[in-house]
């Protein structure tokens, strides 16, 4: 997680707010709060994490994020960061215009289904792919939408969304020539800033 | 009473009071002239005085919030033992713990059962309907009293929560934190009708003699009983009432007695938290109290606006809800948490799974119980320096 808190942390303006979907155990919120002097929230529905939240002073609120964001009004954050969770939301579309709507801009990270391992697996054994930024099961993984750089970048060319930056990493997480030369096959993970057009 | 107390105990305490001559304006327009304050501490004031907690009590809590009474039943502590003392999510080793019976009250603060001064005679009916301000404005002058700048944090459970509150939003350099559980941000017409309801079984009885019953020597026992039978159905959840008592029978007869006998399980277990309660409760600050709830409405300060009323607050904020809460539902939570978010407020928000009712929040529920921990440890560090 660590080169990814710190790109994405190089694209937050400092004393920002932001509002952060599955937060996790808070420790981009508590990394941006350190280096960037942000404030805001994380939401977060697994109570383990919750609680691990709260021991890192990082402000938590409870919640499902399938359930939309209607208890924060249009604009209230600066950023709206979503970081490998897009992928396990079954409202995806909604989920993003909701962002959107919430957040003047939004960052969201996730992994890249077109990873040359995946499509090796699938291609070569037949087999579901199980790598390092997807490391479940079929049967048991919490992701319900898998998807590659070029699905979501033609869903952000259909919704009409801005992308302002674009970074990619490979497999050892760092962002290298080749995976910006052929982004959709040697990136593991990528991470967008966006806006509303 | 045994001589030794579990090691996570406050041990025995004893009540103290504070008398105050300075008159208080209250809401209502009134002012109390002069007026006792009944508390208990637990754990030492730290030098610079930074550690103080204070714990607001709700409907029929009081000031004795934890440990022993010398007198008292050595198998009932305080009604929040469970959760403060060495050791405990509010862990008296790191606070200085206060908690008093507030105004109005019948455990030995000023209120109806007290001698009204012009009069001679106990207040009774007379005795001036008090605000969730009021108690907050007489809270900090007993703060005062103790030296307490600032409170470390306000913990209240129901009404006790809209005390953290209206703390928060009263005098926001005096609360650092600010802990508001299954509380409300004001009552729903629901909530405002079964008040209702309860006030009517009191103000009905023909012992009641208008409030002024203790000159007649009677009490009003049937209508305070209803008033907390209805009550307790309103604290336990339907799942928790189902898995208590289901449709037991008192008697293993398979027969039903076709009259008004208690049947039941449920019957019975109201009849006796009713006929319990007459016994330790003033009927007058039981209608009191419950007007008290029914005028609590800090957005109304505001042109309605709760977000403008947090606005002021300085605290950070932790609220906590329970699922099977439906006096006050997790969604009367989380309007006060929206509002805290509009406001920019430092706020955390946990939903609590748990099938009992509103009184969930003084069980020991391990969620919960974990939450107040890992956030009130965090809270003695900053008060306390790494010490603790």
């Amino acid at each position: 997680m660590r080169p990814e808190l710190e790109l994405i942390s190089d694209w937050i303006r400092p004393g920002a707010r932001v509002l952060d979907l599955g937060c996790g155990d808070g420790a981009l919120l508590a990394y941006l709060r350190d280096r960037r002097q942000v404030s805001g929230y994380g939401l977060e529905i697994d109570t383990a994490n919750i609680i691990k939240c709260v021991q890192a002073g990082v402000n938590v609120i409870h919640a499902d994020l399938e359930a939309g964001l209607a208890d924060f009004s249009d604009g209230g954050f600066d950023y709206v960061i979503m970081t490998q969770t897009l992928q396990a939301v079954r409202h995806t579309e909604a989920l993003l215009d909701e962002m959107l709507r919430v957040g003047r801009q939004g960052i969201v990270t996730f992994p890249n289904f077109g990873f040359w391992r995946c499509r090796a697996q699938v291609a070569l054994q037949g087999l579901m792919p199980v790598v390092k930024t997807l490391p479940y099961q079929w049967y048991d993984t919490p992701n319900v939408h898998l998807f590659t750089i070029r699905d979501f970048e033609a869903l952000c060319r259909r919704k009409r969304i801005d992308i302002l930056e674009r970074t990619v990493l490979d497999h050892a997480h760092r962002a290298w020539l080749g995976s910006r030369l052929w982004p959709n096959l040697l990136s593991e993970i990528a991470l967008y800033r966006l806006s509303r057009a | 009473m045994p001589n030794t107390f579990p090691p996570d105990s406050v041990g025995l305490v004893s009540p103290q009071t504070a008398r105050f001559v300075e008159p208080l304006a209250l809401d209502c327009g009134r002012s109390l002239a002069e007026y006792e304050i009944v508390y208990e501490t637990y754990g030492a004031l730290n030098p610079d005085a930074s550690n103080a907690v204070l714990i607001c009590h709700a409907l029929s809590g009081d000031h004795h919030v934890a440990g022993y009474h010398a007198d008292g039943d050595p198998s009932k502590p305080g009604w929040w033992d469970n959760c403060i003392g060495p050791g405990k999510p509010i862990d008296t080793n790191a606070f200085f713990v206060v908690c008093c019976n507030n105004l109005g009250g019948c455990k030995g603060s000023t209120g109806p059962t007290a001698i009204n001064p012009d009069t001679r005679k106990p207040y009774g009916p007379d005795f001036p309907i008090v605000t969730v301000k009021d108690w907050v404005r007489s809270q900090a002058r007993l703060a005062d009293r103790l030296g307490v700048r600032q409170w470390a944090a306000v913990i209240g459970g129901s009404l006790g929560g809209m005390q953290a509150m209206q703390w928060a939003i009263t005098f926001p350099e005096r609360v650092r934190y600010s802990l508001v559980i299954a509380a409300a941000p004001r009552l729903s017409a629901q909530n405002i009708a079964f008040n209702e309801v309860a006030r009517q079984a009191i103000l009905s009885d023909p012992d009641f003699h208008h409030g002024h019953y203790y000159e007649f020597g009677v009490v009003p026992r049937r209508g305070l009983m209803i008033a907390r039978m209805l009550g307790h159905i309103t604290y336990l959840s339907d799942e928790g009432m189902r898995a208590k008592f289901g449709r037991e029978l008192r008697e293993a007869t398979p027969n039903f007695h076709f009259n008004f006998d208690t049947e039941f399980q449920v019957e019975s277990y109201l009849r006796h938290q009713g006929r319990a309660f007459v016994d330790r409760f003033d009927a007058n600050t039981y209608l009191l109290i419950t007007k008290t709830l029914d005028y609590f409405d800090p957005a109304a300060d505001f042109d309605q606006d709760l977000a403008a009323a947090f606005h002021r607050a300085l605290a950070g904020f932790l609220v906590i809800s329970f699922t099977s809460d439906w006096r006050f539902a997790p969604a009367r939570s989380r309007e006060i948490v929206r509002a805290l978010v509009r406001a920019g407020r430092e706020v955390s928000y946990v939903e609590v799974p748990s099938e009992y009712g509103h009184d969930a929040f003084l069980m020991p529920i391990p969620l919960y119980y974990e939450t107040l921990r890992s956030y009130l440890v965090r809270v003695a560090r900053e008060v306390n320096g790494d010490a603790s």
